[in-house]
């Protein structure tokens, strides 16, 4: 490599090579630096293979994607808000994963690195969404909540119900990429939109710079505030930067409809409330979005949306719905049963510990919410976690008076 | 990395609408920045493409500490001292005594040079080093470079270390597919340097890619040792048992200039100029870059009322012997040079020369129940 440095400096204009490299102390060119040959230089001194990063202890989507032949396609490609391939896959080289949890590893730093670098985005997202093809399939957006069934279960079981998403405001780019003045745009516009609603929807935002001591253990108490992140999966991928700058917290007075502003995503918005009833909760949850997306209309932006994606999100993993529906269910007798994994495989649900992700369950009570996000729409996913849920009850009952339960057969991943 | 472009499309918004929050923050970056630096700084950006916000994105993410004063920017490249100046210039003025833009800094690594060292007394002083950093002409820094440049750098140190003989032979372990037992062997001989975990570093892009093109590199006898893109691309380090200061610095120097040699004979010598002397990534190690120190026991010295006014006048530091801000363990302590910019190698290791021996001597009386006021230095 140095054998070849060696050589373009011989040559020709080994001078102006010199100079663009900065291999002196030169003091022209720094302004607006617009050098075409230094960018040329460059790329032939470092062709996408000698950038091409080592995989060979990764166990993620991006790794699994990511060859040799794409890397060189899109490496030199650039977002029209300037981003590159390498961003986006640097928390993939840098979190190589885990034997058993296969982490997406890697990011959009706006809405159109999923198009731009598509070529990689694609695979993975067939990968992690069950086979979903973007270029072949459409998304569909359902947030009709009067359509759920069934959907209020008994307390005796369920002792929470939560529906969360993620919505990112068009033009402005995602937590990755986005720059001090843009995150504080996000801030703007959506405290500007959460100022006017009104009803049990009204509340009152805090940002996490301003917060005073009582707010912030209020926040605690409530489980509602969220701290800078420390998992290097996602402050590899840049999204801790110039902390807490413009990041902060909104509810409404009756604490069941929360939104966070400017943390894994421009907002992850929460509806939630003790007991049952998640009919109300996803009701509230529909209701809510449409009136924020309205406020924002009303000043001239938009929800980052398409036919193919749905939602877009930071982490490709939320595409689509960005929806995840849950409860805390007691379920002491089903959750010893060694069915009770292949029953959740086959209703397309998931569990936790109620800590969340990756947390262990504590005694018989488990966070069960929908595996799937992209590809179905979220009265589609709603509707599926409020059968499998009742199912799981069902179970429970049979399994206290003693009478044996039936694994489901496996629900349908497509509408085709 | 060619260009930063991202830093095009930030120019959309007004440099008030950029510029960070940096109210509750205490850092050197902190202190000197202003919307005036700011807006005429935010515009520019160095041949490979780093910016002011790349300089400074760690001091935004770092507020500090109320008494430890970080420095709180880095260098992406050679190129950054002279396009930031306005930023950079009053930083490394707060930070190394009041040095002037116009000061020129003077490199000795003439071990000749140093008087003395070689007789501070074993019973006192444990442990002697001398460590340095070299960064590489012609490729950016870690917070910058990309994986193509950290893996050329590399190469080129396996093959300049390879060639090194006599008391100089050693290997290279790189840090990617290195064995158990290499691994237990490094770590036993305190060589083995970890992914780092500091936001200091982590905020400044310098551990992205880890492990890939890092490694260590030591010579047989162990008792001299070179990083490979940890925070420099280079860092050096000569040591021994005991207190011969003298010979740790000899050698220090013969393999400096023996690297140094071979490097520039494939035409990538060290970055250095005659006003900022070594270029390192961080600010505070410009000039020598160099800190050398002993591990020595002051017992008494150490609670001694004047123990910190008689290591300001000899401008030596103490550290814990974990090192940076780590607490003392049974009166030893880690004694080092103050300073790295504005006086010479030679110059500074002299200081810990002179300035080790007096405390010792101080420690010897107090131990006898004598005063030491009389031997009070003047401020060096």
């Amino acid at each position: 490599m140095a054998g070849s440095f060696t050589r373009m400096i011989a040559g020709r204009n080994g001078a102006v090579l010199l100079a663009s490299l900065g291999a002196g102390t030169m003091a022209t060119g720094f302004l607006m630096s617009d050098n075409p040959l230094a960018a040329e230089v460059r790329t032939k001194l470092y062709p996408p293979s000698s950038d091409f990063p080592d995989l060979r202890k990764h166990n993620n989507c991006m790794a699994k994607a990511l060859t040799p032949a794409i890397y060189g396609r899109l490496r030199d490609k650039i977002t029209p808000n300037n981003w590159t391939l390498d961003q986006c896959i640097q928390t993939g080289v840098d979190n190589p994963g885990h034997p058993f949890i296969k982490t997406v590893g890697c990011v959009a730093g706006d809405e159109e690195s999923y198009e731009v670098f598509s070529e990689l985005f694609d695979p993975i997202i067939k990968d992690r969404h069950n086979g979903y093809d973007p270029n072949t399939m459409t998304h569909p957006t359902d947030l009709d909540a009067s359509k759920i069934t069934n959907g209020v279960f008994d307390d005796k079981y369920v002792l929470s119900s939560r529906v969360r998403t993620g919505r990112s405001i068009r033009g402005l780019s995602l937590p990755p990429a986005c720059s001090r003045a843009e995150r504080r745009e996000v801030e703007r516009v959506v405290v500007m939109a959460l100022a006017g609603l009104k009803g049990d929807l009204a509340g009152r935002y805090y940002g996490l710079q301003d917060l005073t001591d009582k707010e912030q253990q209020q926040l605690i108490d409530d489980h509602f505030l969220f701290d800078k992140p420390i998992s290097p999966l996602l402050t590899c991928a840049f999204m801790a930067r110039d902390w807490p700058d413009a990041r902060g917290i909104w509810h409404n007075n009756e604490k069941t409809f929360l939104i966070w502003v400017n943390e894994e995503d421009h907002t992850r918005v929460i509806s939630m409330e003790k007991g049952g009833n998640m009919k109300r909760v996803f009701e509230r949850f529909c209701r809510g979005l449409k009136q924020v997306e309205q406020l924002i209309q009303e000043r001239g932006w938009e929800f980052m949306w398409n036919e193919r994606l749905g939602y877009i999100l930071t982490c490709p993993s939320n595409l689509g719905t960005g929806l995840r529906a849950g409860v805390h269910v007691r379920l002491p007798n089903l959750s010893k049963d060694t069915r009770f994994s292949k029953i959740l495989d086959n209703l397309r649900l998931q569990k936790r510990g109620t800590g969340g992700v990756d947390t262990a369950a504590t005694g018989d009570t488990f966070d069960i919410s929908n595996n799937d996000r992209l590809g179905k729409s979220e009265v589609e996913l709603v509707q599926m976690l409020v059968d499998g849920v009742n199912y799981l009850i069902e179970c429970e009952k049979k399994m206290e008076k003693g009478q044996d339960i039936k694994v489901p057969s496996p629900v349908n991943q497509f509408r085709k | 990395m060619a260009k930063n472009c991202h830093n095009d499309y930030k120019m959309k918004f007004s440099g008030d609408e950029e510029f960070p929050d940096l109210s509750l923050h205490n850092n050197h970056m902190a202190k000197v920045l202003t919307k005036e630096i700011y807006a005429k700084l935010r515009g520019k950006s160095t041949p490979s493409g780093f910016t002011v916000d790349d300089v400074i994105q760690t001091g935004v993410d770092n507020p500090g500490h109320p008494f430890i004063m970080t420095v709180g920017c880095v260098a992406g490249d050679e190129e950054s001292y002279e396009a930031f100046k306005e930023l950079l210039d009053p930083i490394i003025s707060d930070r190394h005594g009041g040095y002037k833009p116009t000061d020129k800094h003077a490199t000795d690594l003439n071990f000749e040079n140093l008087k003395g060292g070689d007789d501070l007394d074993p019973n006192y002083v444990l442990s002697s080093r001398v460590r340095t950093g070299r960064s590489i002409k012609g490729f950016t820094l870690p917070p910058h470079n990309s994986r193509g440049e950290r893996r050329g750098i590399e190469k080129l140190s396996i093959e300049a270390l390879a060639s090194l003989d006599g008391e100089f032979k050693g290997k290279y372990y790189p840090l990617s597919g290195m064995t158990d037992a290499e691994q237990d062997l490094l770590i036993n001989d305190h060589f083995l340097f970890d992914k780092p975990v500091s936001p200091l570093l982590t905020c400044a892009g310098m551990a992205r890619d880890w492990p890939d093109g890092r490694g260590i590199w030591h010579n047989d006898n162990k008792t001299f040792l070179v990083w490979v893109n940890e925070e420099d691309h280079l860092r050096v380090i000569s040591m021994q048992q005991g207190g011969n200061m003298k010979e740790v610095f000899r050698r220090f120097c013969v393999g400096l200039q023996n690297i140094e040699g071979i490097f520039k004979k494939h035409n990538h010598g060290f970055m250095w100029n005659e006003h900022l002397g070594y270029i390192l990534t961080c600010p505070s190690n410009l000039g020598t870059g160099l800190r050398g120190g002993v591990h020595v026991k002051l017992p008494k010295l150490s609670t001694h009322a004047k123990f910190e006014e008689i290591l300001t006048r000899l401008r030596l530091q103490k550290r814990g012997t974990g090192g940076v801000d780590t607490a003392s363990v049974g009166g030893v302590f880690d004694i080092s040079n103050a300073d790295r910019l504005g006086s010479s190698e030679v110059a500074q290791v002299q200081m810990v020369v002179d300035g080790v021996k007096l405390m010792v001597e101080m420690e010897k009386k107090l131990e006898k129940g004598e005063s030491i006021d009389g031997m009070i230095p003047a401020q060096k």
